[in-house]
């Protein structure tokens, strides 16, 4: 796969080309360049620190979408041995842009539903680029339904650009799939795990997002619109994608101020796509460490405070008081 | 009952218009006839030659349908709690959309009676920032939910509305999951709700509260759709089909009850309560 590198990690990029030209030089000649390949090797340490520690909205952004960052698959593959996927929403077609299936996770059977991208064009294509139709949602419904039925929790992966906006995903009714999965899941009667991996796009994202526990990943991104989409309203540009980012305040930490996630799930030093396997672990530990939690509720008190939860959130004063 | 009719004293209905210019006379924007604005009035606020309904403010559809009514919460409003600017300052706007509609925000909820059918409603007004979901409407729409529980009435929405406000971000798509997870709690309990869409429903909202009715009423000729018609164009790159996204669309698909014009309105309402009562 070609690298994708991006502007802001080229100083990454350099040092590690160094490493690896020194490494070579080192083995296919005598010279000792242990002591020059550890200095390099912190260098690039510190680079990596230094420019993760001062990432801006925009290139947290970046990084959400960046083309090797772990998709739904690759937490799959690392998190879970038995992993059966559950095809189709019995009504029109199998949408490729959500996966659904049956999985354990550090001993616990759970369901696993989650938007699916592509690594090229012939895979995007095929998932179309993570932007489900209606069918998809209410594939997602189904099997949660099912994970109802036989008292199994739901962790959704949400990575999705958005909803497809095309002319059948409009005539199948895109609006009221989405509407029912978040009328159904508010009061789904198993522990819900939500955990935005990339990009958390408005309602195509929200379609599978309603849970107990919201986790955002740090280089993640949430929000209402797509930055590109309010530059291009409400600027009429959109290329100004990074400023209505920031003033729509986009970041994981920030959904995590505004009291909508629970936590944010630190990435490895320089980001999930350096490191994915690891990535992949930090999201497991931290689904075992809420499903522990989640089971203990009984059903009633599991979906009274779902609905406090969701209650709550917004901001609002009443003048008349 | 003191405050029952406060607000029609006040004079809302009038200056503060959304589809609707000053002045006598009116273009009709679809068939370009030139209108008597009290006939247009008297008409339920639709052209007498080709039924163009006109978007019209939320407390001119309450009087439409109520025969009476008190409004709760009204002094809601939003906190801006982003500090958000973009081309402008989000405050800025709201302070401008409150001159102009006289509201706090783009929804009013009220409690009050149609021929004799208590009924909690909240009706929105595309007026007040494209009639945009934000934490106010999302809180006001919870509230009324509870109004209904707790007086055990039947609970309408009608919605005209661009969909989700950007300006408060992840909050304000998250009104969706709250709105749509009151109204489980509603219909978990019996409670009879009724969805109204009128001219526009688009994005997180009809994605929400409007497709949620146990009833969903189309008024005649209105836009409800999820994505907007220019980015579905841009999608699939060509022309869009006559009459998409379309009241008469979605019924043909089946996702609206019925579909009905503005003057029936309150008639078809009744006949509903009066069967669920």
């Amino acid at each position: 796969m070609a690298e994708r590198i991006l502007d802001f990690e080229k100083p990454i990029a350099k040092l590690e080309h160094k490493i690896e030209e020194m490494k070579e030089l080192s083995h296919s000649s005598d010279i000792d360049l242990t002591k020059e390949i550890e200095k390099l090797q912190n260098k690039l340490n510190s680079q990596i620190e230094k420019i993760h520690s001062n990432l801006t909205t925009w290139q947290r952004v970046q990084l959400a979408r960046h083309p090797r960052r772990p998709y739904f698959l690759d937490y799959i593959k690392e998190i879970t041995s038995d992993f059966i996927e559950l095809h189709g929403d019995r009504h029109f077609a199998d949408d490729k842009a959500i996966i659904a299936g049956l999985a354990t996770i550090g001993g616990e059977k759970v369901v696993l539903i989650g938007q699916q991208k592509g690594r090229n064009t012939k895979e995007n294509l095929f998932r179309n680029f993570g932007m489900p139709n209606p069918e998809g949602y209410r594939k997602a419904l189904r099997i949660m339904k099912l994970a109802e039925k036989f008292n199994k929790p739901v962790i959704t992966f949400i990575d999705t650009p958005g909803a497809y906006p095309g002319l059948g995903a409009e005539e199948r009714g895109q609006a009221e799939a989405i509407a029912r999965n978040l009328f159904e899941m508010a009061r789904l009667r198993v522990p819900m795990i939500n955990v935005v991996i990339g990009e958390g796009a408005s309602g195509g994202a929200l379609g599978i997002g309603v849970g107990d526990i919201i986790l955002v990943l740090e280089n993640t991104w949430y929000s209402v619109i797509s930055p590109e989409g309010c530059a291009s309203i409400l600027y009429r540009d959109s290329s100004k994608a990074p400023q209505a980012a920031e003033a729509m305040r986009v970041t994981a930490q920030s959904v995590r101020d505004l009291n909508i996630a629970d936590e944010v799930l630190p990435e490895p030093n320089g980001g999930a796509h350096r490191s994915p396997a690891e990535t992949a672990q930090i999201v497991k530990s931290a689904i075992v460490k809420y499903l522990k939690k989640l089971k203990k509720l009984p059903k009633d008190e599991l979906l009274r405070q779902r609905l406090e939860k969701y209650s709550k959130m917004g901001a609002w004063e009443d003048i008349a008081k | 009952m003191v405050d029952w009719f406060k607000r029609k004293k006040k004079g809302i209905l009038g200056e503060k218009k959304n589809d609707i210019p000053e002045g006598l006379w009116i273009k009709c924007p679809k068939c370009s006839e030139i209108l008597y604005k009290k006939a247009i009035e008297q008409n339920f606020w639709s052209c007498p030659k080709c039924r163009y309904h006109f978007r019209i403010p939320a407390f001119d559809y309450i009087k439409l349908l109520f025969d009476e009514y008190e409004e709760f919460n009204a002094g809601y409003r939003s906190s801006d709690p982003l500090n958000f600017s973009a081309s402008k300052k989000y405050i800025a706007q709201l302070k401008i959309a409150h001159k102009k509609t006289g509201l706090n925000d783009a929804i009013v909820t009220v409690k009050g009676k149609i021929n004799g059918h208590q009924l909690t409603a909240a009706v929105m007004d595309f007026g007040f920032i494209g009639g945009s979901m934000g934490s106010v409407v999302g809180e006001k729409i919870s509230k009324a939910v509870d109004v209904a529980r707790a007086n055990k009435t039947p609970l309408l929405i009608v919605s005209s509305s661009g969909g989700a406000r950007m300006m408060e971000g992840i909050l304000s798509l998250m009104q969706m999951a709250k709105t749509s997870a009151k109204l489980a709690q509603f219909s978990e309990e019996g409670g009879l709700y009724i969805s109204l869409m009128t001219d526009p429903t688009t994005g997180g909202t009809t994605a929400s509260y409007a497709m949620l009715g146990d009833i969903n009423i189309a008024e005649s000729g209105a836009l409800v759709g999820f994505a907007g018609a220019r980015v579905i164009k841009q999608t699939i790159g060509e022309d869009l089909p006559d009459g998409f996204q379309r009241a008469e669309f979605l019924l043909e698909k089946g996702f609206v009850d019925r579909v009905t014009e503005r003057s029936e309105m309150k008639e078809e309402l009744t006949r509903i309560l009066e069967f669920f009562a």
